[in-house]
């Protein structure tokens, strides 16, 4: 019986993984086929693997046609083929990541619990369930962990100030609604390893003595959805959730919730208002969701990557997570490198690689082989960025010094045919279609800055979009309206050209 | 007029579910293919709220739809990874094909064409989804033959 390992994560099913792994199951050899999630390796998938002697051997992007010379090549036997890639461990794009996150992406069959179990999973739970509230938050506040959503709170000081809350009933809520483009880090986390982040959220909930947790998932995410209801189901029935988990006495469970579309639903306190079943709008902080959150209650927000990040650091410490990254920014971010780009995927590394390491070494440049001209860094609140500035460190502080920002991590490659005022409009035209419509400066601000844009033969029309992007920047209530000058001002400060009337 | 006991057996299921109304109206949804008229009525006494709160719901998310689609969805991504490998030229030729604009439902019933703000699949740019099925690398090219699988055709 030979393993054949084919992936089953949207990527590698948007380019026919599930025909080729009918295509495989018809060979006629006795075949066992692992559906394992991606290794984050886009540009080859759907990536098979074969279980050899010396390791995985890995061929790709595999379509069905190509299944039969596979199998004249022997590749049951890890024999040679022109989509050979060698074996996996071995491919320079995943051998020279940091991973710790996303160790186990790849590697698992991502519903199989004892795969879990053998790679380090639990470990984490198992170490918190000896600890108290207090030395769970600490160890997480060692490890410098920083919300991975966008916004870069550390998560330490939010998990304090929850257990610290009084309350009989709190709650963690994971934001899986990953709407930025040129993102799905979390996406590959909850089909790839759902226990990973189910264990985090437990975590989470024992530190600071809430007993449920709600994931708000997007509903762009069906196979998310169906892993994860899965994978709870699998955890509730061998004890790591529910009431007594592993004997501990402690109680914790998950429920799933769907969203509908709604981008600024990403945004925590409308995502709050959302779970409550009602419009997603942006809430007035104070007061904290930390203190008045979900129905009320003192509740943990985390994006997905930050939940996912802490099982390996209560089960490695906070010293170990710490002594990745550079600055304020410790431990390991997922960049995604994605768009006009040769070899897009996900690269778990340390903060301080560089645009330039991951557009070109990584990428190997543009899809369509022309130069770049931007990247769109940190999803559609993030600014293009110039060539000058791809040799900057990717880290919170390097970045946002220059008035970037780092966001989920999303890379977006532009080549030397965008038009950088169509780009500006569009970020003007997004923020109007999602706005929550809360306050002003984001309802009308977004609108009027697409007429503007529209109409810059008008005299005094570009001095005009400086002014509301000024105003838009310093009294909306949320990141939408807040940050949507970004990719504005950054599209209009270099690349003026683009901008002057044909 | 739809089945009113299939409605009420649908909102039973999540009326009693904290904050459970984007949930229910899922729900309604996936039984009838849209969120019905008359359903806004038994949903707003399930939840205790009015039926302008309920409206105030259905109307604020993309994903609800208030009146039947078409029998073949194509959902388009419009976002920026999409747009760096050619969604907005895409675009302008599945609204050929279709012969509708973004947000509408052909006359005949036979297609609606919806925007979508990122599928997560951005490496893989641009995306379509069919039907549910979600497909990567789509080009003015392919995509009428992508249309046309699982017609038999």
């Amino acid at each position: 019986m030979i393993n054949v390992y084919v992936p089953r994560d949207t990527s590698s099913l948007s380019m026919g993984a599930d025909e080729v792994a009918i295509a495989i199951s018809k060979l006629p050899t006795d075949i066992n086929i692992i559906r394992n999630g991606t290794w984050g390796m886009t540009y080859l998938e759907p990536l098979v693997e074969v279980e050899t002697k010396k390791g995985r051997v890995a061929y790709g992007p595999v379509t069905v046609s190509d299944v039969q010379s596979l199998y004249d090549s022997d590749f049951l036997s890890g024999g040679d083929h022109v989509l050979c890639q060698g074996l996996t461990s071995e491919i320079d794009y995943l051998k020279n990541q940091d991973r710790l996150t996303f160790a186990r992406c790849g590697l698992i069959d991502p519903l199989s619990i004892s795969d879990y179990l053998n790679n380090g999973g639990f470990e984490g739970l198992s170490n918190a369930l000896k600890m108290s509230g207090t030395e769970i938050v600490d160890d997480v506040t060692t490890s410098g962990l920083r919300g991975r959503g966008g916004a870069a709170f550390p998560t330490g000081i939010k998990w304090n100030t929850v257990k610290d809350a009084s309350g009989t009933q709190k709650y963690i809520c994971c934001n899986a609604d990953e709407g930025d483009s040129g993102t799905f880090s979390d996406r590959i986390l909850m089909e790839c390893d759902p226990f990973c982040l189910i264990e985090g959220m437990t975590i989470a909930g024992i530190a600071v003595g809430a007993t449920k947790g709600y994931i708000y998932l997007r509903s762009e995410y069906p196979l998310c959805k169906e892993i994860l209801h899965e994978a709870l189901k699998i955890a509730r029935s061998e004890k790591y959730l529910g009431s007594d988990i592993r004997g501990s006495r402690k109680s914790f469970d998950i429920e799933v919730r769907i969203g509908a579309g709604s981008y600024v639903c990403g945004e925590e306190t409308a995502m709050l208002d959302s779970l409550e079943g009602k419009r997603g709008m942006v809430r007035a902080k104070p007061p904290l969701p930390a203190h008045v959150g979900l129905f009320g209650k003192p509740t943990v927000i985390n994006n997905v990557i930050s939940l996912a990040s802490v099982p390996i650091i209560l089960a490695k410490g906070g010293e170990y997570y710490k002594n990745f990254g550079i600055g304020r920014s410790r431990g390991t971010i997922a960049f995604q490198i994605t768009g006009n780009v040769k070899r897009g995927g996900l690269i778990e590394k340390a903060f301080g690689v560089t645009l330039n390491e991951l557009v070109n070494e990584y990428g190997g440049g543009t899809y369509t082989g022309k130069p770049i001209k931007t990247a769109q860094v940190g999803g559609p609140l993030g600014a293009y960025l110039s060539i000058d500035d791809f040799k900057l460190p990717l880290d919170y502080e390097a970045y946002s010094e220059k008035g970037l920002v780092l966001g989920h991590g999303g890379i977006v490659v532009f080549d030397e045919t965008a038009n950088m005022l169509d780009q500006a409009k569009f970020a003007f035209d997004f923020c109007a279609i999602e706005s929550c419509g809360k306050c002003t400066p984001c309802r009308i601000g977004s609108t009027r800055g697409s007429e503007l844009l529209d109409n810059l033969d008008v005299e005094g029309n570009m001095a005009l979009t400086q002014e509301l992007c000024e105003l838009m920047d310093t009294s909306s209530l949320c990141a939408m309206g807040g940050m949507t000058p970004i990719p504005v001002k950054s599209a209009l400060k270099h690349w003026p050209q683009d901008f002057e009337k044909s | 007029m739809i089945d009113m006991d299939k409605a009420n057996e649908v909102i039973n299921r999540f009326k009693d579910l904290e904050g459970g109304l984007l949930e229910c109206l899922h729900g309604v949804q996936q039984a009838f293919g849209y969120v019905p008229k008359e359903t806004v009525n038994v949903m707003a006494d399930a939840f205790n709220l009015s039926r302008a709160e309920v409206h105030g719901v259905i109307s604020y998310y993309h994903d609800f739809k208030t009146n039947p689609e078409g029998r073949k969805v194509v959902r388009i991504c419009q976002a920026e990874a999409c747009q760096s490998m050619g969604s907005r030229g895409l675009t302008e030729r599945v609204k050929d094909v279709l012969n509708i604009d973004l947000g509408d439902t052909s006359a005949d019933g036979e297609y609606s064409l919806e925007a979508v703000y990122c599928f997560g699949n951005c490496a893989l740019s641009p995306n379509v989804e069919i039907d549910g099925k979600l497909h990567a690398r789509v080009s003015s090219d392919n995509f009428e033959a992508l249309l046309k699988q699982g017609d038999g055709a």
